[in-house]
């Protein structure tokens, strides 16, 4: 006579055995899981990151960073430099886990600064390159000589201008304005001496009205390449290509705003935040402090327009190569500046990589039409 | 509580309630729209605004500088002037505290923290009260006013932080010097929120009682309700609308303050991020009544503290949570019309 039982002998033996397999599976999972050691990181930006502009250029590199294994990226825009990013930053860590906050605007550096030494345990990075020794040991501050492409551009504007007037419209009074400035005049004049450039400040990260009328003033003044250091120069090359002149992209690729006029433009390579993110979760080395140009390869240049003739485009990579092997130089005497007044003697050279000088630059050099505001 | 007041307090939460829960209704429409589970919307509202430690902080901190600023738009408006210069307010406020903190070296606490808040409210109380005297005594419409002293007082401390002000240690933005570290506010006790907090707490609570239990209070009413009649009445007309101006004003100067002692040490243009355009939202979603506005400011400050996770956990674009306080704005003033109509709210005849 056989009964079946549900609950017999052998079945508890099986289905426990199961269970126990079960368990100890689940035992080990967290232990396989920290192995692999996923990380969520987390990419705020103070404005849309869709801008062809500052923005884009870390929206760039977060598709890069969220490409790598293992990695989850979550994306908040429109932060404003105020108490809120610092509760942005601590939302991102305690809802979504983040491990590593990239915080990509300048005013964001004493929040995180704070957040930095109330969560040792996760990465901070910062666009401005001013960590100095005594600020906490997680933060990143890391920043490309922008000066170089803009060197390139310049070079690019020289060769293309029919005029010999290029136009430069700045933001802020800030010393790498005045640098990108200073080596797009440097390039331009390195391949045509006759070129000077009208160069306004408007006082304004983000101001399109004024962007489009200043670029329609410069034009109107006879400029025949224009390029604009603001949040996002999408008005600037929208409005010189609608007047038929060319124009220079920064930040990101902004080549398909002006399918006629664009030359090439000054780009940020921030993709090295993804060593960062790989040495954070293994346990590696970072830098805490990390500024390069094309050497380090943290700047870059758009592709060239089809404006742009085959031999201007070897002169460009040509600069370029010398850049990366340090046989360029982008500040080297005799250098005035555009009131006349000495800046490097004949000889004097200063290195590619000397921050401390590049910091302390506030002026135009020969070539520049207009004012710091300064003095 | 007498029996008018209970029906009269019953319709407005009654109302507002309703108009809530509709706009929350639209909302989910809306999302739906685009894809989303609109109760998955609605959670992660809840959970980014109110849910845990970290989301009722982030709220909060959101609702601190809007509960200063829209007292700019409430207070006027209860003598019947329409104020939007809370921007303006805030940033000359910003400015002057700045002005008067980089030079209280050595100065403790708390003598200079009052110090730089007086600064700061006088100023902020001064930019709105000369538009309130411009219209008592010339006829300036104050609307336009302060409008435009928005643009005079940001393009102002913009030129002032890029040459006069200018501190060139900060090598990455234009700002101002700072004011000494030992002045600056740090968190409320217990709650990572700062001292705006407390300070817009206190400010509601306190022109509250101003205006709603004392004859100035009383008198403001009256003369919000009809100027001519009130001038008829014997009222000082022209020094209450000035007052009321100033008090807005130096409200939202206060927030300037805040923001410079607790957030930033230095003036620059991240003073001018909306938020005293934001107070004119809550002023006019509070009805003008400034318990209310503590209320409705962090409500909304929760809407915009979740909508960094709406975006995280959805991918939805950044505009998503203006769009709900647009809904909220425009249903809330709709209902506005359904006071005293629904009869069942009113006041039974004994």
């Amino acid at each position: 006579m056989s009964v079946t039982c549900p609950i017999s002998r052998r079945n508890v033996l099986r289905h426990g055995g199961n269970i126990v397999a079960a368990s100890a599976l689940f035992s080990i999972l967290p232990t396989m899981a920290s192995a692999a050691k996923p990380v969520t990181v987390g990419f705020i930006y103070v404005g849309p990151r869709q801008d062809f502009g500052w923005n884009q250029s870390h929206w760039d590199a977060a598709k890069k960073i969220a490409k790598l294994d293992n990695v989850k990226v979550v994306e908040q825009e429109n932060v404003p430099e105020t108490a809120e990013v610092e509760k942005v930053m601590q939302s991102m860590i305690q809802l979504d886990g983040a491990k590593v906050i990239m915080a990509t605007s300048f005013g964001y550096w004493k929040s995180i600064k704070k957040m930095a030494k109330k969560y040792p345990d996760v990465l901070f990075t910062h666009i401005g390159a001013i960590w100095k020794p005594g600020d906490p040991e997680n933060v990143i501050g890391y920043r490309g000589y922008m000066e170089e492409p803009h060197y390139l551009c310049g070079i690019a504007a020289g060769r293309m201008t029919k005029s010999n007037k290029i136009g430069f419209i700045g933001s802020k009074p800030l010393y790498f304005i005045f640098n990108n400035c200073n080596g797009f005049i440097l390039g331009a004049r390195s391949v045509n001496p006759k070129v000077s450039c009208n160069v306004v400040i408007t006082g304004e990260w983000n101001n399109p009205v004024k962007e489009a009328e200043t670029t329609n003033s410069l034009i109107d003044q006879g400029c025949d390449v224009i390029i604009a250091n603001v949040d996002s120069s999408k008005v600037a090359i929208e409005t010189a290509e609608r007047r038929g002149v060319f124009s220079c992209g920064y930040h990101s690729d902004c080549s398909s705003l002006a399918p006629k006029g664009f030359l090439t433009g000054a780009e940020w390579n921030w993709a090295s935040a993804a060593d960062f993110v790989e040495a954070w979760r293994t346990g590696g080395k970072y830098p805490n402090l990390l500024r390069g140009g094309f050497k380090k390869d943290m700047v870059a240049i758009s592709p060239f327009g089809n404006a742009l003739p085959q031999n201007v485009r070897e002169e460009i990579l040509k600069a370029k190569q010398g850049f990366m092997d340090d046989s360029l130089k982008l500040y080297k005497g005799p250098l005035k500046d555009n009131e006349g007044k000495m800046i490097l003697n004949d000889g004097q050279v200063i290195d590619n990589e000397d921050t401390k000088f590049k910091l302390g630059v506030r002026f135009f050099v020969e070539g520049a039409i207009g004012k710091t505001g300064l003095n | 509580m007498s029996n008018t007041a209970f029906y009269r307090s019953l319709e407005a939460v009654v109302i507002n309630s309703a108009a809530f829960i509709l706009t929350l209704l639209a909302f989910g429409v809306f999302v739906s729209l685009f894809g989303v589970n609109p109760f998955d919307v609605y959670y992660i509202l809840y959970l980014g605004g109110f849910a845990t430690q970290i989301s009722i902080e982030s709220t909060l901190t959101q609702a601190a500088p809007l509960m200063l600023t829209a007292l700019c738009t409430a207070i006027p408006a209860r003598a019947g002037l329409l104020v939007i210069g809370g921007e303006g307010a805030l940033v000359v406020g910003g400015v002057a505290t700045v002005l008067v903190g980089v030079w209280l070296t050595d100065v403790p606490f708390a003598i200079g923290v009052p110090m730089m808040a007086l600064a700061g409210a006088a100023a902020g109380g001064i930019w709105i009260g000369a538009a309130g005297a411009l219209r008592q005594y010339r006829g300036v419409n104050e609307t336009i006013a302060t409008l435009l002293m928005n643009y005079i007082a940001i393009a102002t401390m913009n030129h002032l932080v890029s040459g006069p002000m200018r501190d060139f240690d900060q090598v990455l933005k234009a700002s101002s010097w700072s004011i000494p570290d030992n002045l600056m506010a740090g968190a409320l006790p217990g709650l990572d929120v700062h001292w705006g907090l407390a300070t817009g707490v206190a400010a509601c609570v306190v022109l509250y009682v101003l205006m709603r239990r004392t004859s100035f209070g009383f008198g403001v009413d009256v003369l919000g309700g009809n100027q001519r009649a009130a001038q008829m009445a014997g009222l000082p007309i022209n020094k209450m609308v000035i007052l009321c101006c100033f008090m807005g004003g130096a409200a939202a100067g206060l927030a300037g303050t805040m923001e410079v002692i607790a957030v930033h040490g230095f003036a620059s243009d991240s003073l001018v991020v909306g938020f005293g355009y934001a107070g004119i939202l809550i002023a006019f979603l509070a009805r003008q009544n400034p318990l209310a506005i503590i209320l409705v400011a962090i409500l909304l400050g929760g809407i915009s503290a979740s909508g960094g996770l709406l975006q995280r956990r959805f991918d939805l674009p950044d505009a998503t949570t203006s769009v709900l306080q647009g809904m909220l704005f425009i249903i809330v003033l709709a209902s506005n019309t359904l006071y005293g109509r629904m009869r069942f709210l009113q006041p039974k005849e004994a």
